[in-house]
């Protein structure tokens, strides 16, 4: 018994899913049944993979001990590029790689420029965090590109499927990829080396892992995952608005961090991440359902943000000084 | 008597100015324990480094096993069968003990360009017969490093490097911040790799350390070897007479 509380307690993720359930309890009977009913389930899981594969990307490369700013202006950028293109009247099977092609150069800069001249990411990627946004307005030429009718596969990505249309196409992408980046994380050596080169860096170059590598190629995952991820809501809007993701890559770092990822690095779980982004699309969605007024939803981001990084702190030393029985 | 394992002649290291080892050579005998103490800043972390394949020397040769060997990285050294156990723990705390032992050498399967899965049940495996060969016990392979005492690190430092077929260790500063039991569980670590037929280098400026474990102490200072003797044959006030 004593064993099954302390894994339970060794795993934050499990709390935030709890938090997750009494949230759902509360928000539903302050919303009068709205919360939990088939249409606004629709339109959260409609919302979420967004902001959920961005938040995966984050938690990935901040397991890899490594931060990025850049990912709110690189949604924003890479579907300008397909836009532009698409208005320009080049092909989608085109376009979308070009797109997906731009963010991973980002991500490689901000990696390369991160590890050669060995500076905080934190001051690479906010540098990018601008430097992307501009591209993104300057190729749009300040309007919007008029994407033609039909130029995007949207039954690909966005159209509703499944019982009664209850899930988007997105949201299939975006289980698959999740689910993809989390067995790499915990299956592959791959993963062992991110987890090394986050947890103790020192170690891991002694070990002969090539951090440097490990790193750059962590960079750009999350680079590509922002960047998919503003493809996709471009597809559900129509059109690419240059303004798109702003303030984002705060509320990824903030998905994170409240499933239990560490900023220190080597510590976390892509799992974590998701149940982190859905506690704030949940919270965002239930306080408008209680008739809240809406702007304070920040607070109640800053808030859980806060708590959830002492609660995980608190359950991990709890965790530690737990004895278990053992046998020899 | 047969070739040294390790032969080391008129290596040279600068560091912005500085020179850190001067014309230093030495041989390292197989199966022999070797002390090599100095004061901070005496070279012997430099020697080490340029051994263990972190670091380049600026001029001089290498011989291992009567072969000349150039290590590009630490990863060409322990390909070559020298691993290093360093001062602050060549383990992440945040991983498992059965992911320590593996670092950068994970079973894999279905491997494409170096990249597959890990054999986890193997490596599960694989390390409780290691951390078991080396007498140690350990609850699990699964519980993180960050939880065991730093002489337990150590042992499990050494149950890899002996899993995966060390023919030389070099051990820097094993015995730095341990409490005393602990301190005397690693000696014991270093004391049995003889009968293991494992060469191994020990650092420490703690020098009755080193007269507990070695055969053979090296002293440093100022970048050169200033004294070179069997344990047998030397004193503890001999050696703190050239230091």
């Amino acid at each position: 018994m004593k064993r099954i509380l302390k894994i339970y307690l060794e795993k934050p993720e499990l709390a935030g899913i709890v938090f997750l359930i009494v949230l759902a309890f509360v928000f539903q009977s302050r919303s009068n049944g709205v919360f939990l009913n088939a249409q606004n389930l629709q339109g959260m899981f409609g919302l979420l993979p967004e902001m959920a594969l961005v938040a995966v990307g984050v938690t990935l490369l901040m397991i890899c001990g490594e931060f990025d700013l850049s990912v709110g202006s690189v949604f924003a950028l890479t579907p300008m590029i397909m836009g532009v293109m698409l208005a320009a009247h080049w092909p989608f099977i085109l376009a979308f790689p070009a797109g997906l092609l731009a963010a991973a150069a980002v991500g490689l800069v901000n990696g390369t420029l991160t590890v050669r001249f060995a500076i905080p990411s934190f001051i690479t990627t906010l540098g990018m965090l601008f430097v992307a946004r501009s591209l993104t307005v300057v190729i749009s030429g300040g309007f919007p590109p008029v994407i033609p009718q039909g130029a995007m596969p949207r039954e690909m990505f966005t159209a509703f499927i499944g019982p009664g249309g209850m899930i988007r196409m997105s949201f299939v992408w975006f289980v698959v990829i999740a689910m993809l980046v989390s067995f790499i994380l915990s299956r592959s050596n791959f993963g062992n080396w991110v987890r090394a080169t986050g947890g103790f860096l020192p170690a891991a170059q002694s070990m002969g892992i090539p951090t440097s590598r490990v790193k750059i190629a962590c960079f750009m995952i999350c680079s590509v995952l922002a960047g998919f991820a503003g493809t996709l809501q471009v597809m559900r809007l129509g059109a690419p608005l240059p303004s798109i993701g702003e303030g984002l890559e705060l509320q990824a770092v903030a998905a994170a961090v409240i499933g239990g990822t560490a900023l220190t690095g080597g510590i976390g779980t892509i799992l974590g991440g998701i149940i982190g982004a859905v506690l704030i699309r949940a919270i965002d969605n239930g306080l408008v359902l209680s008739r809240v007024d809406a702007n304070w939803f920040k607070m109640a981001l800053g808030a859980l943000t806060v708590f959830a990084v002492i609660m995980n702190a608190w359950l991990r030393t709890k965790a530690k000084n737990m004895k278990v029985e053992t046998h020899k | 008597m047969t070739d040294p394992t390790i032969q080391v002649r008129n290596l040279h290291k600068w560091y912005s100015g500085v020179h850190a080892l001067k014309d230093v050579s030495l041989d390292i005998q197989p199966n022999e324990t070797l002390g090599l103490v100095g004061d901070n800043g005496a070279g012997k972390s430099t020697l080490i480094n340029i051994l263990s394949g972190t670091q380049r020397p600026d001029g001089g040769d290498i011989m291992f096993e009567g072969r000349p060997v150039s290590f590009r990285g630490p990863r060409d050294a322990m390909d070559a069968g020298i691993e290093t156990i360093y001062q602050y723990n060549s383990m992440v705390p945040t991983m498992s003990i059965a992911r320590n032992m593996f670092i950068g050498r994970e079973p894999t399967k279905l491997s494409l360009f170096g990249i597959g899965l890990m054999d986890l049940p193997r490596m599960r495996r694989e390390s409780v017969q290691a951390i078991a060969d080396v007498d140690l016990h350990l609850r699990s392979p699964d519980a993180l490093v960050g939880e065991l005492s730093g002489g337990q690190r150590q042992g499990v430092a050494i149950a890899r490097a002996m899993h995966f077929k060390s023919k030389v260790m070099i051990l820097d500063e094993p015995t730095n911040h341990l409490a005393v039991k602990e301190t005397q569980k690693v000696i014991g670590f270093v004391q049995s790799l003889k009968d293991l037929g494992i060469t191994a280098v020990f650092i420490s400026h703690n020098i009755h350390h080193v007269f507990e474990c070695c055969d053979r102490i090296v002293a440093m200072a100022r970048g050169e070897i200033v004294l070179d003797r069997r344990t047998a044959d030397t004193s503890m006030d001999e050696i703190l007479s050239v230091l």
